[in-house]
């Protein structure tokens, strides 16, 4: 089969592989139809994740048809029409029983290696390094699920593939976003970063009860979109003081609830971003939190600050003093998407959210490098890419 | 404390006399330098071999292998050049304790555990358990890179249902080494806290000691990822792998 394969830091090429069969009792094959670029993609196209190998299929955002079940799947059967989680949950450990399936402990297959770096090991992810797994990732025309019964859900019958497809990854990280946030009636939301997460991130927020949301990004078109479709208020950080600007719209008191959906390689401009990058380069600080430092400064006295946008390892100048201090709340993690499709399939099946407006390019899998370079970029208004490996 | 009180009864049960000593004569190589040599053998032709394609996997390897058919003979063409004979009999135990919780039942875990034809299914280098009778077991591993297979015999020491299974090589085996496992139910319906302890021999004097201090830390991994695939396939009902999936690499 082809498949979309990491070669090297920012390369990416289609190779030629063999087809993937079943290797455990409870795995699945998917023929893939839809499968998306994701800001975490990026991180990995950057080198800032390690342990990628030359050769590793990426891609964790999908949906597609079961070809073949194992002996030990019992709820999915050839010709489901599926979409599934890109966290991999056992189901047998304490954390998945808890519905932290991220947390699961038992699907990284390579444990030894995140428990060094952190003390103990989460999940494993598709397509997303050695430390995560190293399981092939979904920009291929099949892919291996394992513990296919937990991760894979079928999509309602009406439910269009772009509608469904977000629902893999997008939308529960958004979502989790959210219910970290603890949303009371009458709290203001900022949400830093409208990217697919951020935008999935400010639709949740209403969903569970926000009175106001406020989007940060750069992006006009970005903006643009989590205005109209998104009923956000935007600011774009390189035109207003975004600390400034928040106090104000919030009578002074700051917003409740601080979302980032950014992550570890926060854009900036000026003299922290010289600051960062640098060390970054030198791998002083492997990650740029600027956007987090932003949030915790930003956040009203006793509020929270929910992370979903990723980090990797260590952080410089992180204003401990001003969340301390305020008596902060912090709640982040990879999301636990097992917990949440199926609730989020009802509500895009009841029309409430339809997640299809972030697929702005559909291409083939060959289109890969440049669909990246556009994605990372963010020329043409691109959201996101979606690659459909069936089509050559 | 419940754990104290195991640690301790292991503490006296390992530093008694009691403890098999291996027989055979004419072997160059001490016990328990032939057994650091064969788990580190394995382990480094296991890591050899997985790290295959690179000329250092193939170093790797072959040392790997080299080490290990020392391991298993007891024949060191490298201490009969040098006229040493490290097959001394003073010996000092070294402990490797690894813990995991399971999310299951106790009794569930224990009887897995019991049940010694089981083993192989995670303990990777083993290849056969057979129940000989109520307390004797024949065992075999196989040793990587196609050198054939080593085997020796065990009797379970104590056996407290639910609670504890300890075992040891029985003298005049290939392999000496002796082992306890306890069940300890979690606090907060967390499942059962698995924690096992292997234990070995190792010569007193500067090559055993080196010896042991290079290889622990690897041993203590071996059983420790032994013991995560026990974990694995006990929560789960399999072993999670991304051997034989595609790659670029192929
Ligand atoms: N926790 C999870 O399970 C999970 C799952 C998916 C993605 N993620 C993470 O979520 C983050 C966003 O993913 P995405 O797919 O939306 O990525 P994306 O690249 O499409 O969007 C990121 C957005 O952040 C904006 N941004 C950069 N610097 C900013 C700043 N200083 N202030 C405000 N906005 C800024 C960018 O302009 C961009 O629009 C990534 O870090 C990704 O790794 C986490
Ligand atoms: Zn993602
Ligand atoms: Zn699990």
């Amino acid at each position: 089969m082809r498949a979309l394969c990491w070669v090297g830091v920012n390369d990416l090429k289609v190779e030629q592989v063999p087809d993937p069969g079943i290797l455990n009792p409870k795995d699945a094959i998917v023929r893939v139809t839809m499968s998306s670029v994701c800001g975490s993609d990026l991180h990995l196209l950057g080198g800032y994740v390690p342990a990628m190998r030359e050769g590793d299929i990426i891609g964790h955002e999908f949906m597609g048809e079961v070809v073949e079940v194992g002996s030990e799947v019992r709820k999915l059967q050839r010709g489901d029409r599926v979409v599934v989680s890109s966290v991999i949950g056992c189901g047998g450990c304490w954390h998945c029983n808890q519905g932290e399936w991220s947390l699961c402990d038992n699907s990284n297959t390579d444990a030894g290696l995140l428990e060094k770096a952190y003390g103990y090991s989460g999940a494993g992810i598709f397509g997303y390094s050695h430390a995560f797994g190293g399981y092939a990732g979904s920009h291929a025309e099949y892919i291996r699920v394992p513990y296919a019964d937990n991760g894979s859900f079928k999509i309602p019958e009406g439910v269009k593939d772009e509608s469904a497809l977000f629902v893999s990854d997008a939308f529960p990280t958004g979502f989790m976003a959210a219910d970290m946030c603890g949303i009371q009636p009458g709290d203001v939301v900022a949400v830093w970063g409208c990217g697919g997460v951020g935008q999935m991130a400010i639709r949740s927020a209403y969903l569970l009860g926000a009175s106001r949301v406020i989007a940060i990004d750069r992006f006009p078109e970005r903006l643009e979109i989590a205005r109209t479709i998104g009923q956000a208020e935007t600011l774009n950080y390189e035109e207003v003081d975004v600390l400034e600007m928040l106090k104000e719209m919030t009578g002074g008191r700051g917003p409740d609830r601080c979302i980032d959906a950014v992550g570890m390689e926060a854009h900036t401009t000026g003299v922290e971003h010289l600051y960062d990058k640098a060390k970054q380069m030198v791998r002083l600080e492997t990650d740029r939190p600027a956007v987090l430092r932003q949030a915790i400064m930003a956040c009203r006295k006793g509020g929270t600050v929910s992370i979903v946008g990723v980090y990797g390892g260590l952080l410089d100048k992180f204003p401990m003093g001003a969340a301390m201090n305020k008596a902060l709340t912090f709640r982040m993690g990879q999301m636990h998407a097992q917990r949440y499709i199926p609730h989020l399939l009802d509500i895009v099946q009841r029309g409430e959210v339809d997640p299809s407006y972030l697929l702005t390019h559909r291409w083939p899998l060959e289109k890969g490098m440049e669909g990246y370079t556009m994605f990372k970029k963010k020329t043409d208004n691109c959201m996101r890419v979606v690659f459909t490996p069936q089509e050559a | 404390m419940a754990v104290n009180q195991a640690i301790a009864s292991l503490r006296r049960h390992f530093l008694s006399d009691q403890t098999p000593a291996t027989g055979t004569a004419k072997i160059n190589v001490g016990t328990t330098e032939r057994l650091l040599s064969t788990a580190g053998g394995a382990l480094l032709t296991y890591y050899g071999i997985k790290r295959g394609t690179s000329p250092g996997g193939v170093t790797m390897a072959t040392l790997g292998g080299a080490l290990l058919f020392r391991g298993a003979t007891g024949y060191c063409s490298v201490n009969e050049a040098l006229g040493r004979d490290t097959s001394d009999h003073e010996l000092k135990p070294i402990e490797i304790t690894q813990t995991f919780t399971l999310f299951k039942y106790r009794h569930d875990v224990y009887n897995f555990w019991r049940h010694l034809e089981n083993l192989p299914r995670f303990m990777h280098h083993l290849q056969k358990v057979t129940q000989l009778d109520s307390k004797r077991s024949h065992w075999e591993a196989k040793i990587p890179g196609g050198l054939g297979t080593i085997a020796w015999e065990a009797e379970i020491v104590d056996d407290r249902p639910d609670e504890l299974i300890s075992w040891r090589s029985l003298p005049g085996s290939q392999i000496d080494n002796s082992g306890e496992v306890t069940f300890i139910e979690a606090p907060g319906g967390k499942g059962t806290e698995v924690q096992a302890t292997i234990c070995y021999r190792a010569p007193i004097g500067a090559l055993g000691k080196s010896v042991a201090t290079l290889l622990n830390p690897a041993l203590a991994q071996m059983v420790r990822e032994d013991l995560r695939r026990f974990k694995q396939l006990m929560e789960s009902g399999e072993i999670p792998t991304i051997e034989g999936q595609p790659s670029g690499r192929a």
